[in-house]
């Protein structure tokens, strides 16, 4: 598959922006919660961010109805959902199936190889978005997992039933 | 030490841990500075980082090898010293060097660790390996990747010192160590600063047809269609267009990587000590398929077995392979 054939440039079906708004608040207290988490647990990842933790990320998972807007700024950590007309405006953008994002994060997929392959698409500061690879490819363990094991047996029937269904392409 | 070394990347600690996990004999990696020819954004290590990845690697019988192979300029010698002093300090078991300088102030000041001749160093003639040998003590050369197999052969019976040659990744070779095509368009040199293509100039566009450009300080290097395979933004694997080529074309070479899985058994035989994974740029994830892959291939050989390799083809640049002049001096 590429990422091109998928991405979707018509405008939005009639209440769509209602669904989208919907499913952000939905999510929004776990990623709060996630993101917190995460920089506590891996505090060493914002070095390698250098100048670029104050930059704005758009991480655009192309099949699920909204985006995320990450500053990685451990003074003011933000991640948070957000349809996708209202997104900031973003210093670096990143796109893709949201189980190759996924994958990239916990480095069970290689950067350059879906880039290569045309999945995973990037655009503006292209710094920003290298530094931010390397700094989570330093982390070690799994992102996802731990992620997962926030929410018990759940989370993680949930996280396996996405890895069943994702095939590398 | 053991024939057919194997040598890793490690650009980060995590991926050091990786590759003596998957199996690598010796890591090489570098400092987050201008010391080393992977000076990207993010990358390299703290000598913090470096203490605990020797440490890590020496637990496990895993060597641990310094990149210092740019080329400090004039006046700016001191940041080549302070490196090679807090390699030594920490206890690397070589240093891959390229300038003569640095390679003559480790021989002197830190007598008695290996140094190898980085492929910066682009020595390919017996003449000039044994220049290195003789003045600094080298103890192994990195051959530059313009070489076929009969000529390794013939050069290993020349030199007194180890061969190190590449087997897999990036297969940007031009003359290599002497490549001034970034520092034409972006200012920054790779032999100096330690980037090609720097991150900050390069830039990704989008277009409604699905086609992406990539561009460095504003020089477009390529435009790859909806369904085609991208590579690096270097500028010497862009396509680019002139009067006698309108649709535009590869005027160095394609993006490909270098893949010499199928000519191990005939580089063990030609007398090449160690095998070289490119890529301390690339992710753990890269780090372990391909360390995992030539560990099982080299392990084979050894065992007088056919070597099973897996397929890399994915993890390549451009998703094309190629087993360059090491085959055939006509392969472009
Ligand atoms: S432009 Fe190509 S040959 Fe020159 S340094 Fe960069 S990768 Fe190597």
């Amino acid at each position: 598959m590429t990422l091109n054939a998928t991405v979707s440039q018509k405008s939005p079906l009639p209440g769509r922006g209602i669904a989208e708004r919907l499913a952000c608040a939905v999510v929004q207290p776990v990623l709060s919660r996630v993101v917190r988490r995460i920089a506590s647990r891996h505090s060493s990842l914002f070095a390698r961010l250098g100048p670029h933790q104050s930059t704005d990320f758009l991480i655009d998972p192309i099949e699920l109805p909204f985006a995320l807007h990450l500053r990685p700024d451990p003074q003011d950590l933000v991640l948070r959902a957000v349809p996708r007309d209202a997104a900031p405006r973003a210093g670096a953008t990143i796109r893709g199936r949201f189980m190759l994002l996924l994958e990239l994060i916990d480095s069970e997929e290689d950067g350059d190889a879906a880039f290569f392959s045309r999945d995973l698409e990037v655009s503006g500061d292209t710094e920003a978005v290298v530094r931010l690879r390397n700094a989570l490819d330093d982390v070690d363990g799994s992102i996802a997992e731990e992620t997962a094991a926030m929410f018990g047996r759940p989370g993680r029937a949930i996280l396996s039933r996405l890895r069943r269904s994702y095939i590398p392409s | 030490m053991s024939l057919a070394e194997l040598i890793c990347p490690a650009g980060t600690p995590a991926a050091l841990r990786t590759a003596v996990d998957a199996g690598a004999d010796a890591v090489y990696c570098g400092f987050q500075d201008a010391t080393n020819a992977r000076n990207f954004p993010g990358l390299n290590f703290t000598p913090a980082e470096l203490a605990e990845a020797v440490a890590y690697a020496h637990a496990r019988g895993t060597k641990v090898l310094l990149a210092l192979n740019t080329y400090p300029p004039a006046g700016k010698v001191d940041l080549w010293r302070q490196a090679a002093d807090t390699g030594a300090r920490l206890g690397v078991d070589a240093f891959i060097v390229a300038d003569m300088g640095v390679a003559d102030y480790i021989a002197r000041t830190h007598p008695g660790t290996r140094l190898h001749l980085s492929v910066q160093a682009a020595a390919s003639s017996p003449e000039a390996i044994r220049y290195y040998c003789a003045h600094f003590g080298v103890k192994r050369v990195v051959l530059p990747r313009i070489l076929t197999i009969p000529e390794i052969r013939q050069i290993r019976k020349e030199i007194p010192c180890e061969i190190e040659t590449f087997i897999f990744g990036n297969h940007g070779l031009m003359v290599e160590g002497r490549c001034s095509l970034t520092n034409y368009l972006t200012g920054q040199s790779t032999n100096m600063d330690g980037v090609c293509s720097p991150a900050s100039d390069v830039e990704y566009k989008r277009h409604e047809d699905g086609s992406m450009s990539s561009q460095l300080a504003g020089f477009t290097i390529d435009c790859f269609g909806a369904d085609e395979k991208a590579g690096y933004p270097t500028i010497c694997k862009g396509r680019y267009t002139a009067p006698h080529r309108p649709e535009g074309y590869y005027a160095f070479e394609e993006p490909i990587s270098l893949n010499l899985s199928k000519l191990l058994p005939e580089l063990i035989d030609a007398g090449v000590h160690a095998f070289k994974i490119e890529g301390r740029q690339r992710s753990k994830s890269y780090v372990r398929g391909v360390v995992t892959a030539f560990r099982k291939a080299v392990d084979d050989i050894r065992a007088g077995r056919p070597a099973d390799m897996a397929d890399l083809v994915a993890l390549t640049e451009g998703q094309k392979q190629t087993q360059g002049a090491f085959e055939t001096k006509k392969w472009r």
